[in-house]
């Protein structure tokens, strides 16, 4: 991707969330979210490779996702205020942004639950001949999960056009994931399922870029699956009121000097990216204020969506 | 030219498998989906001839309960309308995620923009022999979940109809059989106009009590009704069909008409579907009543594998009998 653009993308992203916080502490957002700081490159180098049939499912760390998918600002703000957005409408908050009009399957609590769901979305596309991939990221954690090594199974089986992004961000919730898994590394799990392997460096867009789309490709040309492990740092705590006790003292500082935002300053210079800085500040100061325009929902929408 | 509806006598299994043909007749989206539900024709034989008829829209999958309903999932909300088999209903218990959490989600949380037209079909209850985790009756947790359906059809005429009613719904809905009622047989009318879900029906006439049930228990109802009728006794037997809709207006009609209300079911009685009935009756419709509402199902034990246990313990028209003749005093 172009730096220019790679840049304004991520920024866009670190921004959002910071803007959330501050939102939050003005108690216009209740509730915890989980922040993806840090972690910006890999949904915007995976969904440059995706087309508009595509799918995509992510997990509740996925605001980076549905910003890089092109959902509106203001109406993620507006969802995340509990307003009526034309996303959930306020029924489903930070944790589960969805959109059918950008194949945005949704968001998921449970971490490995959109694996089997997304694996489904192939089996559409399988049956549809439409020729849409279906993408999935999920977090290292969720790669213990149950669920996730069924639709990896059945994927691989039926050589299923989906392709998974693994964000391995060093913990799992608040746990290192070395402790967790009995392998060097989580991608050596994918020849098991006939997928087809890939380790990237996640703070990297072109590395993440080029990676997903060699996977799309092969997926859409009836190649079957593959998974991707994209290695990258949380700067900040899995929840945003984590304290991070748990983390040593220096590591978020070291994290900064390989995260995606200053790593593309480096490369455009500062006077590009201040005048960046500058229109995604006011992108962002216009979907704040429009959110505010959206009205709260009405108690009949808890029950005119249950059924058909 | 319009095509007359056929009727012919099938089993229950049959009437099961003739829903999911009608299903791949008429959806082009339809694909039918499970483990041993392909060339092998399903454990039971419920799919039977579907894979040949059909070629790849009816194909096996792993022993993986997540990925099949997930998978399900995942199709419905990209235009497919999947039909999928849960072997037997234990075997929800290691995917109840992807039913709970997710299928009944997605309609509610994209506000109708996703919606998950899937069908879930299963099997439950004891049958001579059957082992503790191939045995248990477990509707109410569905019931309980906003967002599903539920159904549980007492015979093949139902299996038949509310299957279709499932299949063509644009909700997830899951349709429990009853495995100890597949070979029985009962003309069942084939085609005809699909029945939307829901509605309970009443299946016997009667003045004195009414027995509300629900699958296999319908039939055990009918046999306490014969029972009770040569003691002069008339019971109303309401079959329920759906727990989700709940049909109370059906329940609460004939209550009016009887005074006294049974409530007989498989599953074990604490926290079982018999008790939201029995409350919502007490609570719509308490001048109806002459006597406390009896219920009957299993008594809260895990189902012994023992035959001569199963027949001493669990809820049959016995039971029932015994429940109506409590009521006798009041």
């Amino acid at each position: 991707m172009e730096p220019l653009l790679a840049y304004r993308h991520v920024r866009l992203i670190r921004r959002f969330e910071e803007r959330l916080v501050g939102l939050k502490t003005d108690g216009l957002i209740l509730g915890s979210m989980h922040l993806c700081n840090g972690q910006e490159a890999i949904p915007v180098g995976a969904c440059a490779c995706l087309e508009q049939r595509d799918a995509l499912t992510v997990t509740y760390r996925g605001h980076g996702w549905a910003i890089a998918r092109g959902l509106p600002l203001a109406q993620l703000f507006a969802e995340l205020q509990g307003r009526a957005s034309e996303l959930s409408g306020g029924l489903g908050g930070s944790p589960y942004f969805c959109s059918a009009r950008h194949g945005f399957l949704g968001e998921n609590s449970i971490v490995g639950a959109g694996v089997p769901i997304a694996m489904g979305a192939a089996l559409a596309s399988y049956f549809d001949g439409s020729g849409s991939v279906s993408l999935v990221a999920i977090g290292d954690g969720a790669l213990n999960q149950g669920a996730v090594h069924e639709g990896l199974n059945m994927a691989g089986t039926m050589r299923l056009p989906l392709v998974v992004v693994v964000e391995n961000n060093v913990y799992s919730e608040l746990t290192p994931v070395r402790d967790m898994i009995p392998t060097a590394t989580l991608v050596e799990r994918a020849p098991m399922y006939g997928m087809a392997p890939a380790t990237i460096d996640g703070n990297d867009v072109d590395a993440v870029e080029s990676a997903v789309r060699q996977a799309v490709e092969r997926a859409r040309s009836g190649g079957g699956p593959s998974l991707i492990e994209a290695h990258t740092e949380r700067l900040v705590g899995h929840y945003d009121l984590d304290p991070q006790h748990y983390r040593p003292a220096g590591e978020i500082e070291d994290a900064m000097t390989r995260e995606p935002v200053g790593r593309l300053r480096s490369v455009i210079g500062d006077a590009e990216a201040d005048r960046i800085d500058d229109e995604v500040e006011q992108e962002l100061d216009a979907a704040v204020a429009a959110s505010h325009n959206v009205p709260f929902p009405t108690t009949e929408s808890v029950t005119e969506h249950l059924y058909a | 030219m319009q095509t007359l509806p056929e009727t012919r006598e099938l089993t229950y299994m049959q009437a099961v498998t003739e829903a999911q043909r009608w299903a791949l007749e008429t959806y082009p989206e339809a694909i039918v989906f499970g483990e041993d539900i392909g060339l092998p024709g399903g454990p039971y034989g419920s799919t039977k001839g579907l894979r040949k008829a059909f070629g790849e829209r009816v194909f096996d999958t792993p022993i993986s309960e997540s990925a099949i309903l997930g998978g399900a999932i995942g199709a419905a909300m990209r235009g497919r309308r999947p039909i999928v088999e849960i072997m037997f209903a234990d075997f929800f218990l290691v995917a109840l995620d992807q039913l709970v959490n997710q299928a009944a989600n997605v309609r509610f949380l994209s506000r109708g923009e996703f919606t998950a037209p899937i069908t879930v079909r299963s099997q439950q209850g004891f049958t001579p022999g059957s082992c503790a985790q191939h045995s248990q009756s477990l509707e109410a947790i569905f019931a309980h979940t906003p967002g599903l359906r539920i159904g549980l059809p007492a015979d093949a005429e139902r299996a038949y109809t509310m299957l279709r009613a499932a299949i063509a719904s644009d909700d997830p809905v899951i349709v429990v059989e009853s495995r100890a009622l597949y070979q029985q047989k009962r003309e069942v009318r084939l085609g005809g106009p699909v029945e939307a879900v829901g509605g309970a029906r009443v299946v016997r006439e009667g003045s004195d009590v009414t027995i509300v049930s629900w699958s296999r228990m319908v039939g055990e109802a009918l046999t306490a009704a014969d029972r009770l009728a040569e003691r002069g006794i008339r019971a109303e037997v309401v079959d329920l069909c759906w727990l989700s809709p709940l049909d109370m207006g059906t329940v609460l009609d004939s209550v009016r008409r009887t005074s006294r209300l049974v409530i007989a079911h498989e599953a074990n009685l604490t926290g079982g579907f018999g008790a939201e009935i029995a409350a919502r009756v007490v609570t719509d419709g308490f001048d109806l009543l002459d006597a406390p509402i009896g219920r009957v199902g299993a008594p809260d034990i895990r189902v012994p594998a023992s035959p001569a246990l199963q027949q001493a313990l669990m809820p049959n028209s016995e039971s029932i009998v015994a429940a109506v003749d409590r009521l006798a005093s009041f």
